[in-house]
């Protein structure tokens, strides 16, 4: 798939210098893209700075640089109307919207700072042993195994075996919980095939989540248990908290799923760093946020214009949509030395991985603590990795993943 | 643009040259200052940029931030009076020969 770019020639009629802005006929949301969006990343990048996708509408950056700019800018790029296709200025949401993702300051500083102090490094600290505990076991577990598929038994059994704890859930119905946020992150996208059939499907899932973000539903001293407590405190009220144990319920699970999927995928097509990391298990951390940073489990997300804004030069009106392709800016060689390169000892320190700015992710020191227990585990009992069948790719709007990736372990 | 010197945790100083406007985590990173680990990329939300604030600097800084001090609680090395996140640490004429000391480890 080669995309055209073609360059309008200015409209004679506005009084406001118009630069022309690239147009591209790509759709980053079909099969074909999803397959490999990598060389139309490359093509959206060397495009320009800002170019307009014609298929839906919309602008978009892939550049590190603007993709930066625009993450840290929500006075202009705003959150409210939206971090998917759909404009909540002129549509009505799927869902009522998140408190914290689709909301700006200054709603959006309280319900942050509640989610800040619930999952804060003095938290994470306090959970690190139940955590590494599991990831040994898991590790022993697969180990003895030898052969499995390293996204179901791995990248989603590790993850599930503690966070759904962690959060305080019941026990009941957990098998929910991939299938919703796999619905959450289709609905990012345009009304196409996979978001239309997530929605058509969603009203199980829903109703599990709806009913296990209620405070009687949810263990003491968990997340969830955590974030209710800040009602007493007067914080947040009653009605706010458990849309906010829903934003932990969304983006907690799948999307660190993917990550250690991309981890897993990474040593195992780079054996070279795998015994690197062997040699120096302290890397794991580090090897972990580079497959965050290659594969970017968080592909894209959108922001709305409040205002005329330039982006390097370009004028957008009030009211567009921007597309941020975050893992395009991750593969930015202005900002990356060899960015293809998958390197575990990489300074990876600014990348967008987990966004920037105030949005960015809140659950992020819970999930690198999950890659770096996981893969140190993995570390001291595996000697190599082997891709040993065919590599299934996840279809979805937003997240980029593995169905299936068999492999076989050597132990150490 | 001014200079800031971090001092190692075997005691080895290194000083170098800021960007301007450029946080103290960043210019650490920027020129390799294994130490500083800055992995939210200077967003106030990880706590592996921490350093001690050298004592004779320590009153010339701006005050810590609520976000900055619940932080600080959660540092894999000992929280010390002087502890700062160097992400929430900008660089100004004012700050030209700063010292912040390094811990032994970010994570």
């Amino acid at each position: 798939m080669v995309p055209t770019v073609s360059i309008p020639t200015p409209s004679g009629d506005s009084t406001a210098a118009q630069v022309p802005i690239p147009s591209l006929d790509v759709d980053p949301f079909s099969m074909e893209f999803f397959a490999n969006p990598h060389p139309v990343h490359e093509v959206l990048r060397e495009a320009g700075p800002v170019v307009r996708l014609d298929k839906w509408n919309v602008f978009a950056v892939a550049r590190y640089a603007e993709v930066h700019a625009v993450l840290n800018d929500p006075q202009t790029f705003c959150s409210r109307r939206g971090v998917g296709l759909s404009d909540f200025a002129k549509e009505t949401p799927w869902r009522p919207p998140s408190l914290i993702l689709e909301a700006d300051p200054p709603a959006h500083t309280r319900t942050r700072a509640v989610l800040n102090r619930v999952l804060s490094p003095a938290v994470i600290k306090q959970i690190r042993d139940r955590f590494t505990a599991a990831a040994e076991a898991k590790a022993d577990e697969l180990v003895a195994k030898g052969s499995f598929d390293a996204i179901t038994d791995l990248a989603e059994a590790y993850p599930l075996s503690v966070f759904p704890d962690a959060l305080g859930l019941k026990p009941e119905g957990r098998e929910h919980l991939i299938p919703y946020a796999s619905l959450v992150f289709n609905a990012f996208g345009p009304p196409n095939e996979l978001r239309r059939n997530a929605i058509e499907r969603s009203a199980p899932h829903k109703a599990y989540v709806e009913a296990q973000c209620q405070r009687e539903n949810l263990a003491p001293g968990g997340f969830g248990a955590c974030i209710h407590a800040r009602v007493d405190e007067g914080d947040i009220t009653a009605a706010e908290a458990p849309l906010l144990v829903r934003s932990l319920l969304s983006a907690g699970l799948d999307t660190t799923v993917n990550g250690l999927g991309a981890a897993i995928y990474c040593l195992a097509r780079f054996p070279e760093q795998w015994e690197r990391l062997r040699n120096d298990p302290s890397l794991a951390r580090n090897a972990f946020e580079e497959a965050v940073r290659l594969e970017s489990p968080v592909q894209t997300f959108f922001r709305t214009t409040t205002r005329e804004v330039d982006i390097s030069g370009f004028r957008l009106d009030e009211g567009e949509k921007v597309l941020m392709f975050l893992a395009a800016a991750n593969r930015d060689p202005r900002r990356w030395d060899n960015p293809d390169n998958y390197d575990v000892t990489r300074r990876t320190s600014g990348h967008v991985g987990f966004g920037s700015g105030i949005h960015m992710c809140v659950g992020q020191l819970v999930a690198r603590l999950e890659g770096e227990v996981m893969l140190t585990a993995l570390t001291r009992r595996v000697r190599t990795i082997a891709i040993t069948g065919p590599v299934k790719r996840l279809f979805n709007n937003t997240l980029r993943g593995l169905e299936s990736l068999p492999v076989t372990l050597t132990p150490a | 643009m001014p200079s800031l010197t971090f001092v190692h945790p075997d005691g080895r100083p290194e000083t170098l040259e800021t960007g301007n406007g450029e946080s103290a985590m960043m210019a650490a990173t920027r020129h390799g200052v294994d130490e500083i680990v800055g992995e939210c990329g200077g967003n106030a939300m990880c706590a592996t940029c921490h350093v001690y604030v050298d004592d004779t600097w320590i009153d010339r800084l701006p005050a810590i931030s609520d976000d900055e001090d619940a932080l600080l609680d959660g540092t894999a090395a000992e929280r010390q009076s002087t502890s700062r996140l160097s992400c929430q640490i900008k660089m100004t004429p004012e700050l030209d020969g700063l010292v912040l000391r390094l811990p032994d480890r970010q994570v």
